[in-house]
């Protein structure tokens, strides 16, 4: 004689399952008693499924159900799985004062028969750290192709446009350049003027050892004109404007109203994509240069306040630190990061799939992706300009 | 839980009495009445904008109610402490219109959520629990391991049904079950809807506008008009009432096609 019982469930309804095992000559049988509801149940479901597996005596099992007070789905399908584990072994199972209710229920869960459990195929770890190197790699070069047929797209919507000036959308474009531009002013001012005076504010201690601290002005003038300055309002806009665009035609492509526009006869990439791509190209190098302006002021508030030196006399010493050329060489850069990013953006968003979580997924990789492209960007364009001496 | 229904089949499950909700100044609900007796199967049906979803989600609790009160199991929801609460909404199943699976999780995770969350049941018992929601509502087991976004919508209400069920609740609403489906694929789905409250002893709730639904599984029809419930009965109680708007809704076209067959 075994027996077995489970404590008060935790969702408080209902009271405790038990089962309690009877040897008789030529069988056993078997009583479950109590409250066999899901909760109640866990108690004894371990004890259950090592009776039923065990090898039991006899060639026969008679389910008696009378001390049975409460049944559900979940108890029902422990009396099945238990029956089915006995019949399975050559034991005859036979019910005794079941309850109309609970038959229906247990012929309900024998339903569907044994679950098959579902175990994922695992492989090696070297083949699963090779296999997932390899898969990146693949991933990566389909991406960078799919990123120059986006651009050859662009560029042919473009240049259709540039022909057919009616296909043109004037409205869209004015409204992203506020959006994408202009409303990105006050951060990319602030920011920019913060880092200019940060780094006059350092270089100017660093270069106080040396008695060089006039050439504070310089490295001002130098590294942000050059570098800091755009690189920091790409940064900004990747953030701001790149992952907007994703998860606006993301969450669009979502709700089908990219396919509503083709069924119309409409051209997405008239529509949404060279309208943003243009107002990114527009906007970005203004913003660069407003920043790069910005930056200068924050280098020379500092520049006034730590060197004691007159507004007049910084201005004069930027001019002799930087000739057109160093800021040419910044700003030359911000069209080319303007189209990677809108590019990555939006074709980010048009990736995305049905669901929601994919306009997550796309936003963060469009980002992610954008900025690691504007530092690449930037460093080629370095090597380009040491090598033509600029 | 059938045997405790009989005794118990005077006492409504439901109460809701004298129900006021609005959005701003804009009136949903003045003075409702409504009540659901255990077991049986209540279809709400109203014109568009009568606020039948507002009712439902009114009384789930998602929405305060601006007056009166409602009680489901003979409590208010709104004057029990935060644990009784839960306990409660334990007790009853939701399958929302478009099946409001968690799109990061499969079917069968989506289904395991209350076992996990509540129950802290073992991975074992869990999968195989899962499995037999999962035959119960007629998906194909293959059809655990999938994510949202790659079931059909036939198949995400299914499963959406699976999630209802996994507690073994007691009271079943339902938004708009066959909303979308086809026409094979809504009878299959009544005909589960029916199966399934019979064999699990279930009190249904449903909102829906399928005259087919509301004829082959509503044991009473509560109609939502002019900011209440105006009649509550039987299909024949419907057809005999005078109402102009109950009159269109269960004489026009569709409804004679549907009752066709009776």
């Amino acid at each position: 004689m075994a027996e077995a019982s489970g404590a008060k469930g935790p969702s408080g309804r209902g009271g405790a399952a038990s089962y309690a095992v009877e040897e008789k000559a030529g069988g056993i049988t078997f009583r479950p008693a109590g409250d066999w509801s899901v909760a109640p149940i866990l108690a004894i479901d371990d004890e259950l499924r090592a009776f039923a597996e065990a090898k039991p005596a006899g060639e026969s099992a008679v389910f008696d159900m009378s001390a049975l007070i409460r049944l559900d789905t979940a108890g029902a399908w422990l009396i099945d799985r238990t029956a089915a584990s006995l019949e399975a072994q050559g034991v005859k199972v036979s019910y005794e004062a079941l309850k109309e209710g609970h038959k229906i229920l247990l012929d309900k869960v024998g339903e569907g028969g044994l679950p098959k459990p579902t175990v994922p195929e695992r492989s090696s770890l070297y083949v699963e750290i090779v296999g997932r190197i390899g898969a990146a790699v693949v991933a990566m070069w389909s991406e960078a192709l799919v990123f120059v047929e986006f651009l050859g797209h662009v560029l042919a919507t473009v240049w259709r446009s540039i022909r057919h000036p009616s296909r043109f959308r004037l409205t869209p474009l004015i409204h992203h350049m506020e959006k994408a531009g202009f409303d990105a002013l006050p951060l990319v001012c602030l920011l920019t003027f913060l880092i200019g005076a940060v780094i006059a504010q350092q270089g100017a201690t660093q270069l106080r050892r040396f008695g060089a601290d006039v050439f504070t002005v310089n490295l001002i003038a130098i590294i942000f004109l050059r570098e800091v300055g755009i690189l920091l309002t790409a940064i900004i806009v990747a953030g701001r404007s790149g992952s907007a665009f994703t998860a606006e035609i993301g969450s669009m492509k979502m709700r089908e109203e990219i396919d509503a526009m083709r069924t119309l006869g409409l051209d997405p990439m008239d529509m949404l994509v060279v309208p943003r791509v243009l107002a990114l190209l527009f906007t970005m190098p203004l913003l660069a240069f407003i920043g790069d302006i910005m930056g200068l002021i924050g280098g020379g508030v500092v520049a006034v306040m730590q060197l004691n030196m007159s507004p007049a006399v910084y201005i004069e010493r930027l001019r002799a630190a930087a000739d057109f050329w160093t800021f040419g060489v910044g700003i030359l850069k911000a069209p080319f990061m303007a189209v990677v990013i809108a590019l990555v953006g939006c074709r980010a968003g048009l990736d995305v799939t049905g669901s929601a979580e994919s306009v997550g997924t796309q936003t963060t990789s469009s980002v992610v992706r954008s900025i690691f492209l504007v530092i690449i960007l930037d460093a080629v364009f370095a090597m380009f300009f040491t090598a033509v001496g600029l | 839980m059938m045997d405790m229904a009989d005794q118990i089949a005077e006492e409504p499950i439901i109460e809701v009495r004298g129900l006021l909700t609005k959005f701003d100044d804009h009136v949903i609900h003045e003075n409702l009445d409504l009540s659901v007796r255990r077991g049986e199967v209540l279809g709400i049906v109203g014109g568009s904008g009568t606020g039948k979803s507002v009712l439902l989600r009114t009384i789930l609790g998602l929405k305060s109610p601006d007056g009166g009160n409602i009680h489901v199991f003979g409590k208010d929801l709104e004057m029990l402490p935060e644990d009784e609460r839960r306990a409660q909404e334990r007790r009853w199943g939701v399958l929302f219109q478009e099946g409001a699976l968690f799109s990061a999780l499969t079917v069968a995770q989506n289904v395991q959520v209350a076992y996990r969350e509540h129950l802290h049941m073992g991975q074992k018992l869990m999968d195989e629990l899962a499995a037999v929601k999962i035959a119960m509502v007629g998906l194909r087991s293959g059809a655990a391991d999938l994510f949202p976004s790659e079931l059909s919508g036939g198949m995400k209400k299914r499963a959406g049904l699976a999630r209802a069920l996994a507690l073994d609740p007691e009271i079943l609403f339902l938004d708009e079950p066959t909303a979308g489906l086809d026409p094979i694929g809504a009878a299959a789905f009544d005909e589960l809807i029916t199966d399934l409250a019979h064999t699990l002893g279930l009190t249904v709730v449903m909102v829906t506008h399928d005259l087919d639904t509301l004829h082959a599984t509503c044991d009473r029809i509560a109609v939502l008009a002019e900011r209440r419930v105006i009649l509550i009965g039987t299909i024949d109680d419907m057809l005999q009432s005078e109402h102009p708007w109950i009159r269109e809704y269960f004489h026009g076209p569709r409804a004679r096609a549907a009752f066709a067959g009776k």
